[in-house]
């Protein structure tokens, strides 16, 4: 039975729809399925306004509850997330999954000393004692190697640098030792020299917690440094999932490949760029047909009247495209 | 069209020499507090040749868009003399001109618009300014828009709010070449548009470059979109130039350790070949107050007295073209890896 358990995947997204609705409406997020098993880093990987942050949000329900239309399924260790109240959304949130930010000052408070907060988090998620909190904080500042860690449990945010507020944010993030980690964009502001330590960073500390990270970036090498899985979205949907090598070296969609193609990375001076004709399209309405149509070259009749079907390869390779149905044999 | 800008020095002249250049902020410093500076700019000097793209890199806060809005005269420096095809900027050469010459585009293109105005209005405005007559301005404006790969039917009378990031990016560019000027500086001018706009805008740059005859100056804190567009490069590091040469020169045999961190520090391309250590640890320094000596030596891991002591001047690493100040370069300087000082005799 524990062997079951071990391969079940711990976040089970099934075709989630988000809808904001309000002076426009905007479909954000189109029938998103998505599996993570345990200790998996599964990338997030689009263009902005592709819907990565909503889904993340969704998984923490953090989405305004007035404006927004959430439909489908998202199941985080077994619990339903989207049916918790208010008491078991709080003990959720910290211990089952935590979240960390582009913006240290979304999950940082100003008016409290970095240990302080860790501490609190550490009081109230597990019911300990102070001692144990502050003794936990300084755990965590030492395992996110911030320099003189005793010294900063007293700091306040606004006395650190971006790194080292990126790395407060990370300690408090994974004080309560949650089995999820979200993380949306935590190096995109950060400069080149720090950003790789931070990447470096949750690498290790994911493997040595055995934690399931999404990763959400629109940064193909980070993608890189950091994921075991990658899904590509697409006007609020995924248009290819597979292993990030799968992904670098055979994608499928013809999105994916024009955004590989289409890299500045080793091409050469002088050279034209290979580009995506067009730019992605308004979300004011549900897709009825394939959304990348109008700017794929392979785009034929049929992409243009319905859904293109999510075909799958292999297993956890699965490409939402006319061509891919061809790929493979009729069963 | 505006009239060309005539060629003063002929080919062998410098379309920019920046010589000296410093710009210190006063920051903080109340009634009882002593003002203290950021140096965010602290003695830049380089050339761009006619026709040449010269990249700037560096991290967040180095002084690449101080430097950017000095050139463009849009703030006070407090030293440093600017030579433009020649000519002495505020003497033999007026702002007025200069402000035609050259041209900014900003990386973030909303707040540059007037959002008042519509897209053929804003491009006009310039050529207007500088003489044109309202019809001629606004058919100038539906030509650049053509040439930037926007249909005039489609934007010429949309306001920027109407229209997406890249496309006003586009808007920003063609309004910049309205006045028919000689050197662009592009600040992150393709930062924050997604990969695959960037590389339509990259390829439309190109392009212009071409058809206007037009020198750019290319900031930006990508590595591969620099390597991409440039000619030569310039790498700062606090307010001032730690590197500089042709860009393969410096991509290939980076000579001063910042340099050589910066490019080690580029994510992988390659899933088998991910990065195993930092290739450098720590935040750069408060600009404040920044270390004495080599501003580099509290991350550096080549650091010995010298470099705490003794500021390093740019020096030629291999010819005249790329040069670094770093004191392991910089023949008898007393660090150990220095070259002998007979060296740079011979
Ligand atoms: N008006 C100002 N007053 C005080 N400090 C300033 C001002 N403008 C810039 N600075 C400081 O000067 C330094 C250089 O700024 P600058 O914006 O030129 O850097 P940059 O390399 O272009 O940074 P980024 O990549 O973040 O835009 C920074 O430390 C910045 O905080
Ligand atoms: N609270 C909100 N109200 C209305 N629209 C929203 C809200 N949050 C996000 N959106 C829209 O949803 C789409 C996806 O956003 P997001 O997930 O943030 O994109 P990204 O992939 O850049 O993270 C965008 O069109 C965005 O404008
Ligand atoms: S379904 Fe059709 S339009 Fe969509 S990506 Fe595939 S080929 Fe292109
Ligand atoms: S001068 Fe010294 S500290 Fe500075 S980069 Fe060179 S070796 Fe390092
Ligand atoms: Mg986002
Ligand atoms: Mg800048």
């Amino acid at each position: 039975m524990s062997l079951a358990s071990d391969t079940a995947p711990l976040v089970e997204i099934d075709n989630l729809t988000i809808r904001f609705t309000g002076e426009r409406t905007v479909h954000a997020v189109n029938g998103v399925s998505l599996a993570l098993p345990k200790g998996q880093v599964l990338g997030l990987l689009g263009e902005s306004g592709s819907g990565k942050s909503v889904t993340l949000r969704a998984l923490m329900r953090l989405l305004p509850k007035k404006r927004t239309q959430i439909s489908g399924t998202v199941r985080v260790a077994g619990q339903d997330v989207l049916a918790l109240d208010d008491d078991a959304l709080s003990a959720f949130r910290g211990r089952t999954v935590s979240m960390i930010f582009q913006e240290p000052a979304l999950a940082l408070d100003p008016v409290y000393t970095i240990g302080d907060q860790i501490t609190e988090s550490v009081v109230r998620h597990e019911g300990a004692s102070h001692a144990t909190g502050r003794a936990r904080a300084l755990e965590m500042l030492e395992l996110v190697r911030i320099p003189s860690a005793k010294r900063r449990l007293d700091a306040y945010p606004h006395e650190m640098s971006g790194g080292m507020r990126q790395r407060a944010m990370i300690a408090l993030a994974l004080a309560c030792r949650p089995q999820v980690l979200l993380a949306d964009e935590p190096t995109t502001a950060l400069d080149a020299t720090v950003q790789i330590q931070i990447l470096l960073l949750l690498r290790e500390l994911q493997r040595e917690m055995g934690m399931s990270v999404i990763f959400v970036t629109h940064d193909i090498g980070v993608a890189i440094e950091i994921c075991d899985k990658v899904a590509v979205m697409y006007a609020g949907q995924i248009v290819e999932t597979g292993s990030l090598r799968d992904i670098v070296r055979d994608a499928r969609h013809p999105y994916p490949r024009g955004l590989l193609a289409s890299t500045v990375h080793g091409a050469k001076r002088g050279q034209r760029l290979e580009t995506i004709p067009g730019t992605p399209p308004s979300l004011s309405e549900a897709p009825s047909a394939c959304s990348f149509a109008p700017r794929c070259t392979f785009a034929r009749q049929v992409c243009r009247e319905r859904l293109p079907p999510a075909v799958e390869l292999s297993p956890g390779r699965v490409v939402r495209c006319v061509l891919a149905q061809e790929t493979v044999p009729v069963t | 069209m505006l009239e060309p800008i005539e060629d003063l020095g002929g080919a062998a002249q410098p379309l920019l020499e920046v010589k000296g250049l410093v710009k210190h902020f006063p920051v903080g410093g109340g009634l009882f507090a002593k003002t203290k500076v950021v140096q965010a700019v602290d003695d830049v000097s380089f050339t761009v040749a006619k026709g040449e793209t010269v990249g700037i890199v560096g991290e967040s806060g180095c002084g690449k868009s101080t430097t950017a809005r000095l050139l463009m005269q849009l703030m006070p420096r407090n030293e440093g003399e600017i030579i433009f095809d020649g000519q002495l900027v505020g003497e033999s050469m007026s702002l007025r001109d200069l402000r035609r010459a050259m041209q900014m585009v900003f990386q973030d293109s909303y707040a540059s618009l007037n959002p008042r105005l519509t897209i053929e209005e804003s491009i006009a405005f310039g050529p207007k300014v500088h003489g044109m007559a309202d019809g001629a301005a606004r058919t100038l404006a539906r030509d650049l828009l053509t040439k930037v790969g926007l249909k005039p039917e489609t934007f010429a009378n949309r306001y920027p709010h109407e229209v997406s990031g890249g496309q006003r990016q586009r808007v920003n560019i063609a309004r910049a070449l309205a006045l028919n000027p000689r050197l662009v500086i592009l600040d992150e001018a393709v930062s924050a548009l997604d990969k695959s706009v960037e590389a339509q805008v990259l390829n439309l740059l190109v392009d212009l470059k071409r058809e206007f005859g037009l020198t750019y100056l290319f900031i930006s804190h990508d590595l591969n979109v620099v390597r991409y567009i440039s000619d030569r490069v310039l790498v700062m590091y606090l307010g001032q130039v730690v590197e500089l040469g042709p860009v393969d020169e410096v991509w290939d045999g980076p000579a001063h350790p910042y340099t050589q961190a910066l490019l080690a520090a580029m994510p992988a391309s390659d899933p088998d070949q991910r990065t195993e250590v930092p290739p450098i640890t720590g935040d750069p320094p408060n600009p404040i107050d920044p270390p004495s000596g080599c501003r580099f030596h509290t991350r550096c891991g080549f650091c010995e007295d010298v470099c705490i002591s003794t500021v390093p001047r740019l020096s030629m690493v291999a010819d005249g073209a790329h040069q670094a100040a770093c004191h392991m370069v910089i023949p008898g300087s007393g660090h150990t890896r220095a070259p002998a000082a007979s060296e740079a005799a011979a």
